[in-house]
């Protein structure tokens, strides 16, 4: 696994979290990725957090790639 | 209006016609234009010397007085400005007699050497002495004269000549009022008037050599040492500078295939006649002898280089893409586009990717300088791109400046700049280091400084955003007509809350709270506010955080959508813009359309004739951790130099020494094609077509003036490998190129070559509602409609600063060189920097026992180098500063590979860092010396070979 894709996705998740609409802001921080990284990449943090639940991953960031990112 | 005649005095732009006489012809012109100018407008050439029109009248040569019937005197038609109904007569008996005496006066102390002078032909002393028919001249030599004034030849590109000087002033004048520089004056009185660069010769003066003087000089006093060299040009095309993102407009002025001269087109749109240091003198790198115009080849970068003809070199390249696309699948390559490249060739390099190799793998070096500029401004205000044009900055009231240098990296558009400052207009910098403008120029003063430490931008607008909001200095009817309510009301909220107040932010980012709170309140004010920033704002961690706070704070205030307000990011690289309108970035097609979109992929793939992919592809950083894992294994950089211009080097030439096909298509040997495979010659801006376009979004034309040395233009090559992949591209002439593109980008709908050549150049977008383009943008709505306000909050970088990395280092740029320093470092501008320093405060200094010019070791967490130190208190204590122009000084082997969060743009500009004196180069120059000599033989090897 990349380390730099953990610290990417939390820095992406850093900047929604202060949205009000905490679902709205988890969306955004899915399709940010789907926008801005490659399917490789995606494929990859998506492993990653299948892979394990006591991840690096922020919590949000977690639930916008579990809920989001998947589909 | 014709671009080689002088006028004489400035156009004047008032509404009001005056109609008049002259010499028998009924005249109309402005109110306030000179009687010199309405004459000379009207086909009448009143005899002048210190009187042209890039400079307010002065009134002193007395040579272009003129009659006018009802008024006694001979008043000097320069400084007269036009009454109605004047009868105005150019030449009587008795105007012939004064201003032949007048140039009597001026030949006896001029020496007459016509014949063997530089200018001749082309001065206006000679000139002006056959215009008023001088046939002798009776005073002699025998008196006093200067014509034994020894001549100054230490500025490296002109000479200045006293015996030659008419002290007419034009020179003083334009260094004024063009330059804003203040470096000339004229010492002494009557006869022992001079002209002084403060007593001093002009290199150790305070003179940034931008050829204002030399171009406003009437005689041989300031000359080009290349007119003197070559003499005259026969020829002279107009062209578009190859260097900073103002774009500057010039007259590449030629002998055969040779250029002598570039002087500043008098019609541009960006420099309306003026130029810097760089574009007006150093073009010679394109001549220089490192430029290599063969292709090589090589398997490995082990190899010595094998020369090969264009065509074996691009099927070799093809055949290698081909076969690591087989072996290690279809998204393992990839490219990268440069803003050195035109609007045309960067178009046919994400084509490339696009339609030959079948992926988005396509990234551009905005992504280390202005990607967050895109997407900050695309997310708030909907196109990224800047709002206005130059010329909007002489309707500013105030003026901020975020993160920039503009004398040092915009040195044109900074001298317009500093024209309106001394009008009046007030400037708040917020800059962490003393940038010239903050009190260094003369007549201009900041009226604050906000000196943040770095890595703290976001805090700093945060914290004025949030006086404009509490002290009630909201726009509140432009952000109900023209901004999304809910979005306002979610930022107003938070903004408004006590951990973004200056008070609470004072200690994070060092600015005492009050100086935020009187700059918010000036910025606020009723007025035109309007703010600039550079690579102090995107190159961090929060770059595009800190891009949608300064929309936030533009939008709060309502500047935005007229003229003298506005968003202007300056570009660093001349087509930083273009390149990204051109799609070069692996997630939109031209245009700023995500690929994803479904009506732009049936758009392309109609267009192009082939199913295109529909997943972004990688930025350069994806390029380089892939490489690094045995995934991407084929790069083609065209005008390019990761090795040198990205951060943590030792990563990236870990990356290029992964790789199994590295393509270089550039004009030297640069860092990145020391690890190249293949080598493209590249052709320089002067032997091709094309365009470029500014940061204001003018597009403005690239004249091909010389036969590429390379034997091809650049978008040649690209087609070349097109075809030999199997993509087939058949373009004739750069200008189909555009046609592509206006075809397929709604923003170049209208801009074609010849609608260019007709108007010199367009501000995009260019469309039906705007045929002739569009100088300011969202004038009426925003792009997006309604314009959005984003939650900022301040996210400190993780870049921290501990025992043992106690300082930051951050980087910038100096006048005389240009980005990597590729092209000026090839050219005599080496003579005022030839080697980046380290700038630190003399308190740390003196803490760790360091001397001005001590060589001191700089380590941070990436790796380490070392260079000579510069004493300064421009930085704050606890910061370093250094410039990144020359190889050796391995300033990107200490920066770190942390980056913005949305788009991954390096986060160049903070750095921990710790500095020790030392005595010897670091391991890492060391290596880099060794290597690179080896690489230099490898082609020389080649070269021994062959012959």
């Amino acid at each position: 696994m990349n380390n730099n894709l953990v610290t990417m996705a939390n820095q992406i998740g850093g900047f929604f979290k202060s949205y009000p609409d905490k679902e709205q802001a988890t969306k955004d921080i899915a399709v940010h990725m789907k926008k801005f990284w490659p399917p490789v990449m995606r494929k990859e943090i998506i492993e990653y957090v299948d892979s394990s639940e006591d991840n690096l991953l922020d919590d949000m960031v977690n639930e916008a790639i579990k809920k989001y990112l998947k589909d | 209006m014709d671009d080689t005649k002088d006028f004489g005095t400035p156009k004047k732009s008032s509404e009001k016609l005056i109609e008049l006489n002259i010499d028998g012809i009924e005249v109309s012109v402005p109110e306030g234009t000179s009687i010199m100018r309405a004459a000379s407008e009207a086909g009448v050439s009143v005899p002048k010397l210190c009187a042209t029109d890039s400079l307010d009248p002065f009134g002193s040569c007395r040579l272009c007085l003129v009659e006018i019937e009802g008024k006694r005197g001979y008043p000097a038609s320069c400084t007269t400005p036009v009454e109605q109904d004047l009868k105005v007569h150019t030449q009587t008996p008795k105007l012939a007699d004064i201003r032949k005496g007048v140039m009597e006066l001026y030949i006896s102390d001029h020496p007459l050497d016509c014949l063997t002078c530089a200018t001749n032909g082309d001065c206006e002393l000679q000139d002006m002495a056959g215009a008023v028919g001088l046939r002798d001249v009776r005073y002699g030599y025998d008196g006093d004269n200067h014509l034994k004034s020894e001549k100054d030849e230490s500025n490296p590109y002109f000479t200045f000549d006293p015996s030659k000087c008419i002290v007419c002033s034009r020179c003083v004048r334009a260094c004024e009022e063009t330059q804003g520089t203040y470096a000339l004056t004229i010492d002494g009185r009557g006869f022992e008037s001079k002209v002084s660069a403060g007593n001093k010769d002009f290199m150790d003066s305070e003179c940034v050599s931008c050829g204002a003087c030399v171009q406003a000089c009437p005689t041989a006093t300031l000359v080009e040492k290349s007119i003197i060299d070559h003499g005259q040009p026969e020829r002279s095309v107009t062209t578009t500078c190859a260097y900073c993102g103002v774009g500057c407009s010039f007259n590449a002025e030629m002998q055969g295939e040779e250029v002598v001269r570039m002087t500043p087109n008098k019609d541009g749109g960006a420099n309306h006649g003026h130029s810097c240091v760089k574009g007006r003198f150093a073009w010679g790198y394109t001549t220089h002898k490192d430029r290599i115009t063969t292709p090589m080849i090589r398997k490995s970068i082990k190899d010595p280089w094998k020369k090969v003809s264009m065509e074996e070199a691009i099927n070799y390249a093809a055949l290698e893409i081909k076969r690591i696309q087989k072996k290690y699948g279809f998204d393992s390559v990839g490219a990268i586009s440069s803003s050195r490249c035109t609007n045309e060739e960067t178009y046919l390099m994400q084509k490339i990717v696009r339609a030959a190799y079948g992926n988005n793998n396509i990234d551009t070096c905005a992504r280390v300088c202005h990607s967050p500029t895109g997407y900050g401004l695309k997310s708030t205000i909907g196109e990224s791109s800047g709002t206005q044009n130059f010329d909007s900055v002489m309707k500013s009231d105030v003026i901020m400046i975020i993160g920039a240098n503009p004398t040092d990296g915009h040195p044109v558009f900074a001298s317009q700049m500093k024209r309106r400052l001394r009008e009046g207009a007030k400037l708040i910098i917020v800059d962490p280091r003393e940038i010239d403008l903050v009190k260094n120029t003369p007549h201009v003063k900041a009226d604050f400084h906000l000196k943040l430490k770095p890595g703290t931008n976001v805090a700093t607008i945060n914290s004025l955003a949030h006086v404009v909001v509490k002290e009630g200095l909201l726009d509140e009817d432009f952000i109900k007509n023209r901004c999304e309510s809910e979005a306002f009301n979610y930022w107003k909220d938070f903004i408004s809350k006590e951990e973004n107040s200056p008070e609470f932010l004072e200690a994070e980012t060092g600015i005492p709270a009050l100086l935020v709170r009187k700059a918010a309140r000036l910025f606020a004010q009723k007025g035109n506010s309007a703010i600039y920033y550079g690579l102090g704002v995107t190159e961090h961690s929060q770059g595009s955080t800190m891009v949608m706070g300064i929309a936030n704070l533009t939008m709060a205030t309502g500047n935005i959508g007229r003229e003298g307000v506005g968003i202007n990011p300056l570009r660093g690289q001349n087509n930083v813009q273009g390149a990204c309108d051109m799609g070069s970035f692996p997630h939109e097609f031209p245009g700023y359309r995500h690929v994803s979109d479904v009506a732009t992929q049936n758009l392309f793939e109609s267009a192009w004739n082939t199913e295109l992919y529909k997943e972004p592809g990688l930025r350069i950083p994806n390029m380089l951790d892939g490489a690094i894992s045995g995934k991407f294994k084929s790069v083609y950089c065209e005008g390019e130099d990761i090795a040198q211009s990205d951060p943590d080097t030792q990563h990236v030439t870990h990356a290029l020494e992964s790789m199994e096909c590295v393509i270089v298509q550039d004009l030297f040997l640069n860092e990145t094609a020391m690890y190249a495979h293949v080598f493209l010659p590249g052709s320089s801006f002067l032997e091709k077509n094309g365009t470029f376009t500014n940061a204001e979004r003018r597009i403005s034309r690239v004249r091909k003036v010389m036969s590429p040395k390379n034997g091809y233009e650049d978008w040649e090559i690209t087609q070349m490998l097109s075809n030999a992949l199997g993509y087939p591209m058949n373009y004739k002439h750069a200008s189909e190129i555009m046609d592509e593109i206006a075809e397929l980008t709604p923003q170049f709908q209208g801009v074609s070559f010849d609608k260019l050549d007709k108007l010199g150049s367009i501000q995009w977008p260019c469309n039906e509602q705007h045929s002739e383009g569009t100088p300011t943008m969202h004038v009426d709505e925003f792009v997006r409609g309604k314009g959005k306000f984003f939650i900022t909050e301040y996210i400190p970088t993780t870049e921290k600063v501990n025992n043992k990395f106690p300082l930051i280092l951050t980087t910038g740029r100096i006048l005389a060189h240009y980005n990597v320093g590729a092209q000026t470092r090839r050219t005599n501008n080496i003579e005022w920097h030839d080697e980046d320093l380290i700038e630190i405060h003399p308190h740390d200094a003196e803490d760790r026992g360091i001397n001005e010019q001590d060589w001191v070791g700089i380590n941070s967490r990436a790796g380490d180098t070392v260079l000579r130190a510069k004493i300064t208190d421009r930085v704050q204590p606890g910061v370093v500063y250094t410039t990144f122009h020359h190889p050796v000084s391995g300033a990107n082997v200490i920066t770190t590979d942390n980056s913005d969060w949305a788009t991954n743009c390096p986060e160049f500009k903070v750095t921990a860092v710790q500095v020790t004196k030392v005595t010897q180069p670091s391991d890492w120059q060391e290596k880099y010396q060794k290597f690179s000599e080896k690489q230099i033989d490898l082609v020389k090897k080649n070269e021994e070979k062959v012959n």
